[in-house]
């Protein structure tokens, strides 16, 4: 057990470090938040007035959750579809022939995955006295929490694709397939609740639409923009995080 | 710390089979490693190799027959197997943005190795590889043959009674595969400890005690390289000559050994002692000799009498490159 424990610890260390010693992807992932943020979510604001309409700001207050959203989104997915990388470079080998279960890869995987997806977070959330939105410590503990609970879903996910698919091409599929979808219809960008039916019922399947609800709860707790309740959200991705890791690591643990 | 060991067999591999979905891989093997000795596997890609040892240690599910290490069995007792074995990969496995002494610690970690010990092993594996002055640089800088003596360091970190060795010099330029294989002869000199290498260059497998031979999944001859070599029975002379036909019907007639045909418009055949031979035959022979050489068998030669196929044929057959192939992918 304390050697299961210490395997996970590894697991976690490494991608802990590896994310410290990649200056870029540090830097790098400034650049879409405050392109999203500041150049669309303030452009489009802006056209409210242009069609009639009032209520730019609050237009970028709403998004902002779901900026923060989009980062631990694909700051986690790729975190874990790390693994598809390291079967091509030959490292994961040197994981599996060590005496430690898959299990434990994949929860050392989940964790370092979440661990990084907090740390992303919290930098996007640095950004909230521009917008004049308070982040007492109290909100920021709330809002750790919902970056973790979605951090460990979608890195469930990607386990389970990275179990799956074995090639690097896939990965660019994946993103415009999966991803981008996901991030569109999860009400990161507009409200749910007045859009088309079809937009409605999808985004109900959508894992992401829970957390992005849960973040703007914790961030904004302006009843008027919940689709559901708190309790809804946590229990939905705590439910999914159970069925997607233990498939993820079923997957996993498959030998051939 | 070892389960039962009769007759001090560390390996024990019995009616081995793999299939995977359109080929046999491993077509039903039996051999066994003895402790402290030094066991090759010789044949050419895609012949099974890689595959039997990813079987023996745990990284692949097998399809039938029996394999233990060490008296562990490969399926109920995978984490025993793996503490017993240190792994040399055929590509590379090794974390390239970090330093030796970070995927050493890694390692380490994995392996449950203390860390009041740790930095001193290190430190002493680095040594035997002579990596010890750029110990603290990431990988990423290294060359191949460095990153393939960083490989062979930490698969000796955790004090394996085991050492696997997949093709250990592949993609080496020449110079640097000498000295992979001067690290691993001093490494046999200094540590007891087991060594099961691979390699498809039979040069290289002389330095076993005992070798397999293998191909298509199948072994076929298992000895020390002096015996299987005396398998040919004798020197391997090879002529050029005015007219072949004539002169192999005299070789046949004088020396009763089959004539073959080899490279170049040349025969080749063989005879006990060639040093005696040569001087007679060149006297006697109704057809002038244009060119005429003698050397001592090596295991291609064995494999060539085996299999009728050169080892590492340029063109290998569509099947056998679609075995490659498949089973590269397989391997993960």
């Amino acid at each position: 057990m304390k050697r299961e424990l210490i395997g996970i610890y590894t697991i976690w260390l490494r991608d802990i470090k590896r994310y410290f010693r990649d200056k870029p992807r540090i830097i790098g992932s400034f650049a879409q938040p405050i392109l999203f943020l500041f150049v669309l979510g303030t452009g489009i604001a802006s056209s409210f007035s242009t069609f009639g309409g009032g209520g730019g700001k609050e237009f970028l207050n709403f998004m902002f959750p779901g900026i923060v959203g989009m980062t631990v989104l694909f700051t986690s997915f790729f975190s874990a579809m790390s693994i598809v990388w390291d079967r091509e470079f030959g490292f994961l080998r040197e994981v599996l022939v060590a005496p430690i279960s898959r299990t434990s890869i994949v929860v050392g995987k989940l964790l370092g995955g979440s661990t990084i997806a907090m740390i992303q977070g919290s930098i996007i959330l640095l950004f909230s006295p521009l917008l004049d939105i308070p982040i007492t410590f109290l909100i920021f503990f709330k809002v750790l929490g919902i970056i973790f609970l979605i951090a460990m879903t979608i890195s469930s996910m990607g386990i389970i694709l990275a179990s799956v698919i074995k090639s690097m091409q896939a990965f660019q599929v994946i993103t415009n397939f999966l991803l981008m979808p996901m991030f569109f219809l999860s009400g990161a960008l507009f409200p749910l609740n007045d859009t088309v039916r079809w937009m409605n019922i999808v985004s109900k399947a959508n894992p992401l639409s829970y957390g992005i609800d849960a973040m703007r709860f914790a961030i904004l707790n302006n009843p008027a923009l919940q689709l559901y309740p708190l309790w809804l959200d946590v229990t939905v991705l705590v439910c999914l995080i159970v069925i997607l890791s233990v498939l993820g690591s079923f997957l996993f643990s498959r030998q051939d | 710390m070892s389960g039962v060991d009769t007759n001090n067999n560390i390996i024990e591999v019995k009616n081995l089979v793999k299939d995977f979905k359109k080929v046999k891989a491993v077509d039903g093997i039996t051999f066994s490693v003895k402790e402290d000795e030094i066991f090759g596997f010789l044949g050419p890609n895609g012949a099974g190799k890689t595959t039997t040892i990813n079987i023996i240690c745990t990284l692949l599910s097998k399809t039938s027959g029996e394999v233990t290490l060490c008296g562990y069995d490969v399926v109920r007792e995978r984490n025993k197997i793996r503490n017993s074995i240190g792994m040399v990969f055929q590509d590379p496995s090794l974390d390239d943005r970090l330093t030796a002494l970070e995927n050493l610690y890694f390692h380490g970690l994995l392996y449950n190795i203390p860390r009041s010990t740790l930095k001193e092993r290190s430190e002493e594996v680095l040594e035997i590889v002579n990596l010890t002055s750029r110990k603290s640089n990431l990988v990423s800088t290294y060359s191949g043959g460095m990153k393939r003596r960083l490989e062979i360091a930490r698969g000796l970190l955790h004090y394996p009674r085991i050492l696997f060795l997949d093709e250990p010099t592949l993609g080496l330029d020449p110079q640097t595969r000498n000295k992979i294989w001067d690290y691993i002869i001093k490494l046999k000199k200094t540590k007891n400890i087991t060594i099961f290498l691979t390699s498809h260059y039979m040069e290289e497998t002389e330095i076993c005690d005992r070798i397999a031979i293998i191909d298509k999944g199948k072994i076929i001859a298992l000895d020390s390289p002096e015996n299987l070599k005396n398998i040919i029975g004798g020197d391997i002379i090879t002529i050029l000559s005015e007219d072949n036909i004539k002169l192999k019907e005299y070789i046949n007639e004088i020396t009763g050994s089959e004539v073959h045909d080899a490279k170049e418009g040349k025969i080749r055949f063989e005879v006990k002692d060639s040093s005696s031979f040569i001087p007679k035959f060149i006297k006697n022979s109704p057809v002038k000799i244009l060119s005429i050489s003698a050397r001592k068998p090596t295991l291609n030669d064995v494999f060539l009498d085996l299999t009728g196929r050169e080892i590492r044929e340029e063109n290998a057959s569509v099947k056998d490159s679609i075995r490659t192939r498949m089973m590269g992918r397989m391997r993960h």
